[in-house]
């Protein structure tokens, strides 16, 4: 145990020294962060079930997404990833202020992902391009193409929801970095949330070929 | 013990390793954007999977540190997608297979969802719409299904879905 | 556990948990994992009664052929509430969340686990779960089986969305709890506590972590697509709608044939506690009993498709998963290989905690076997949605888990009160429970192999008898129960001073007062031999 580590208030009484701390903190975070990829693990059973036996309608149904919206908001989630890695560098190098505005940057990146989101699922909504029963579009050939808009919208809905906890969570944790709660000594909180945004990302990473590009 | 070894220094990753990585996936992305548009058939699908794959091994190793930290990190992000391919390919096992002996059981039991018939009612509450046409009952053993029963919901499982099969002419018009 | 010695007995008179803090306040927003387990303990012995009196309901109600006291969609019901409350607001909590909470963390020589207030969160939305599933009763309980079935359970008119919405929720309590332990045995072990020094109980409860924290996810993402599919038809399990009812039946299963694991693990952990304890000698095989908990782990998520041979999936699909079904066989008969072994020429005693491991080792046996027949292709076909499955799965889920749960709340109740409950009494009722269980459940078998139907309202006459004797060992496990109940609580009030180390055990638990005190241990303990190594430590029986 490090003598340091006693004045450190950050320190809860049942831990050893920082050091544990923090790794169990980090282990308790990729638990949890596995525990969300298990949950998009079924909606990507979903997927890979009704794909296999109706790989047609996928594809006709596919062309029916826009890949623009899509490449769009595959660069925003993959800035909006750096953005947060620069922001615990920042920590880690007690630049604290610089850490705050990556934070912020992170922030209004989600917001522009989400806004492209709402433009699309609005398009859809007009067409009729819902999910399950409430679906009346007529212009994709084959059986069954509900069933691409339901593997659609739960994914993507699900991938949103994360993006919308991550952005109030991030906003939460720059308020705090500009309040100077946080420096090289002790910044696991913004750690967690750069880890849980990179999965965020990452899951978006495997959307955006599944259903944009190959349908 | 793990909290008795000596204190670590955070590693800090210089600059330019975050912008070369988040330059190495907005690349790849514009990659898979492209090949997409390239007609490979099912090969569009293996392609894309690979670019995704790279950049999520990308996003793990440099962003999330895994490079860098603990190896007990890797092996729980790694038991989580053994987990899911394990849950995606036995399911395949099946669904994949079906109808390999007995062809009644393969899918689809009905070919097109209620909503795309005129005639059927679909009403969740009282779910019992089917299209008629094309549907007859499974008469195995001398069982026949029961006959589709609109009223006392809850007062039988009812498996008359289960004990119907198509057997229409031609394949899922509308 | 060097320390043994040092804790001598004027450290009872020392603040213990029970007594630090008082009030309300004070134990609904604790953060003390032992005080949390304590509510676990409350809580799930509520769920264990309100589910108990479902199944009673039920053997009332097959008494006699033909309808008694309940219509069959009232029967449905009761079914449905009886499997869910028992499985998702009992056993899958009761073991881990109970004794995994009060001794894991005593037991690797850590003052908490690793998140107190996650600890306390997962029991908050375990009552909120709970509330939740109840609730669904007074709204029309579900009709559809603890399983949901599809299709019926997307066309029911009963409240399968509120239902299932409380077992979701009691989800995200279990994976809060296996987090937590898994990060504690990684990160809090004590100074000494290498992986093969921790007690197997503690593996045990690890590999059920692991499980809960793997498997959990998934049930919450099947649980959501029903409710979309009841809500928006999307068309994944609804045949109407274009989808595939046995979809959904892997997807349940996925999770549900691993949750088995989550109900039994624990238990086998505690067996393999309580028998070196009791037979005064060493474990035989440690490393092998350590190593098959996690290889049942790892097999859990091998085999569920054995609980759809006849629900029409592929045929290879079918073969595929009735042979990896027999691997489970594998690392369970190691286990009781192992706990056999360790009684040969042990110098046995047989108080109440050992009296439960024994019937632990014959029912589980009963229960294991019988699973390998119905993992057998051809003879599964013939007792599916029998009785026989009912009565295997009885002799697992009761035989095994509540036995193995009785043994560790036999075996560590003195540690967690201070005292000891009459063993007269405890002994007594054990003989009832294991007698009532044994009569209530064995005539289940002989019933599904002549074919009497599971989850049927009525019967042929020709099953009575034997329904008769099944009730009747019913109501013989209503009474053992309640005594368990009923001299237990009275021990808080009654019972003579346990003292530190009742049974003579040498894991760290016992090292320190009873009750503990708030913080486990007053230093960080250092840890210098093996949690069965009687003749190095030699520990002294305080009782009687």
């Amino acid at each position: 145990m490090k003598p340091s580590d006693h004045d450190n208030e950050h320190l809860l009484h049942h831990f050893s020294d920082m050091d544990q701390q923090r790794e169990s903190a980090k282990l308790g975070m990729w638990i949890f962060l596995i525990t969300e990829l298990l949950l998009f693990g079924g909606l990507f059973g979903f997927y890979t079930f009704y794909r296999a036996w109706n790989p047609d309608i996928f594809h006709n149904a596919h062309a029916a997404l826009d890949v623009r919206a899509g490449t769009a908001n595959t660069i925003v989630l993959i800035l909006s990833s750096v953005t947060i890695a620069l922001a615990v560098r920042s920590l880690q190098l007690d630049r604290r202020r610089r850490a705050g505005k990556f934070l912020l940057a992170t922030v209004a990146l989600a917001a522009v992902f989400m806004v492209i989101k709402y433009f699309e699922y609005s398009h859809k909504i007009h067409l009729g391009q819902l999910p399950g029963k409430y679906y009346h579009y007529t212009g994709i050939e084959g059986t069954n193409p509900h069933i691409f808009f339901s593997v659609y919208f739960t994914l993507t809905g699900l991938h949103g929801l994360h993006v919308l906890a991550g952005m109030g969570f991030i906003a939460w944790l720059a308020i705090r970095t500009f309040r100077n709660h946080f420096s090289a000594a002790y910044f696991t909180p913004v750690e967690m949330a750069g880890l849980y945004w990179h999965l965020v990302d990452m899951i978006w990473i495997y959307l955006f070929p599944l259903l944009y590009l190959v349908g | 013990m793990a909290h008795a070894t000596a204190h670590k220094k955070p590693h800090v990753l210089p600059l330019k390793v975050y912008l070369r990585v988040g330059a190495a996936l907005l690349v790849l992305t514009l990659v898979t954007v492209a090949v997409s548009f390239v007609h490979l058939g099912p090969y569009n699908l293996v392609v894309a999977m690979l670019i995704a794959s790279l950049k999520a091994t990308l996003v793990a190793l440099f962003f999330m540190h895994l490079l860098y930290d603990s190896k007990l990190y890797f092996l729980v992000f790694a038991s989580a997608l053994g987990t899911i391919a394990l849950f995606i390919v036995l399911t395949l096992f099946d669904t994949l297979r079906r109808g390999d002996i007995y062809e009644e059981v393969s899918r689809p039991i009905t070919p097109d969802a209620v909503i795309y018939s005129d005639t059927a009612r679909f009403d969740t509450a009282h779910g019992q719409a089917l299209p008629e046409e094309g549907l007859m009952p499974l008469d195995t053993a001398g069982i026949v299904s029961p006959p589709l029963d609109t009223g006392e919901i809850g007062e039988q499982v009812d498996t008359s879905d289960i004990g119907r099969i198509r057997t229409g002419p031609g394949e899922g018009g509308r | 556990m060097s320390t043994m010695e040092g804790q001598s007995a004027s450290k009872y008179a020392e603040p213990n948990y029970l007594s630090a803090t008082r009030g309300l306040k004070s134990w609904l927003l604790t953060l003390d994992h032992k005080r949390i387990g304590l509510l676990y303990l409350i809580s799930t012995t509520v769920a264990f009664v309100i589910g108990g009196i479902f199944a009673l309901l039920i053997r009332l109600e097959l008494l006699q052929p033909g309808g008694q006291f309940m219509t069959s969609d009232q029967y449905n019901q009761v079914f449905t509430l009886h499997g869910a409350v028992m499985i998702f607001l009992f056993i899958i909590p009761a073991t881990p969340a109970i004794l995994g909470n009060f001794f894991l963390p005593m037991q690797i020589g850590a003052k908490d686990v690793a998140f107190p207030r996650l600890n306390l969160a997962s029991w908050y939305v375990y009552m909120f779960g709970a509330l939740f599933a109840l609730y669904s009763m007074h709204t029309g309980a579900a009709d559809t089986g603890w399983t949901f079935y599809t299709p019926y359970s997307t066309e029911t008119t009963t409240s399968v969305i509120s239902m299932t919405l409380g077992v979701l929720i009691l989800g995200f309590s279990s994976i809060f709890t296996g987090l937590n332990f898994i990060v504690t045995v990684h990160k809090l072990r004590a100074p000494g506590m290498t992986w093969f020094k921790t007690p197997l109980f503690v593996w045990a409860i690890y590999a059920t972590a692991i499980i809960q924290v793997l498997a959990t996810p998934v049930l919450a993402i099947t649980l959501v697509l029903l409710m979309l599919e009841r809500a928006f038809g999307i068309g994944i399990f609804d045949p109407k709608m274009g989808g595939d009812p046995v979809l959904f039946q892997h997807f349940f299963w996925f999770y549900s044939h691993p949750a088995v694991y989550i109900m039994i693990l624990p238990a086998m952990g505690i067996i393999s506690e309580v028998i070196p304890v009791f037979a005064h000698r060493r474990i035989f095989g440690y490393k092998a009993i350590a190593y098959s908990s996690l290889a049942i782990a790892f097999i859990s998520f091998l085999v569920w498709g054995h609980h759809m041979f006849v629900s029409g999936q592929s045929e290879l699909a079918a073969a595929m998963f009735s042979l990896l079904t027999f691997l489970v066989a594998i690392p369970s008969g190691i286990k009781v290989f192992n706990w056999t072994a360790t009684m040969y020429k042990g110098s046995l005693t047989f108080e109440p905690p050992m009296l439960y491991a024994l019937s632990f080792l014959f029912l589980f046996a009963i229960g294991g076997l019988t699973g390998v027949f119905l993992g057998v292709l051809a003879v599964d076909v013939h007792v599916h949605d029998t009785y026989f499955v009912v009565a295997h799965f009885h002799y697992v889920m009761v035989g095994g888990s509540v036995m193995g749960f009785l043994a560790g709340l036999h075996y560590w109740w003195p540690k967690m009160f201070g005292r000891m409950y009459s063993l007269f009494w405890a002994t007594v009722a054990l003989v009832v429970i294991f007698i009532g269980f044994n009569l209530t459940f064995f005539p289940q078998f002989i019933l599904g192999v002549r074919g009497m139907p599971r989850r049927y309202f009525d019967y042929l006459p020709k099953y009575e008898d034997l329904n008769v004797l099944s009730s009747l060992g019913g109501f013989l496990l209503l009474i053992g129960f309640g005594m368990v109940i009923v001299y237990l609580v009275l021990s808080l009030a009654r019972g003579r001073a346990a003292g530190a180390n009742p049974w003579g055990a040498a894991t760290l638990e016992w090292s320190v007062g009873s009750p503990p005190p708030p913080n486990n241990f007053e230093q960080t303990p250092e840890v210098r031999h093996g949690p069965y190594d009687f003749d190095v430590v030699k520990p002294k029986r305080t009782y009687p």
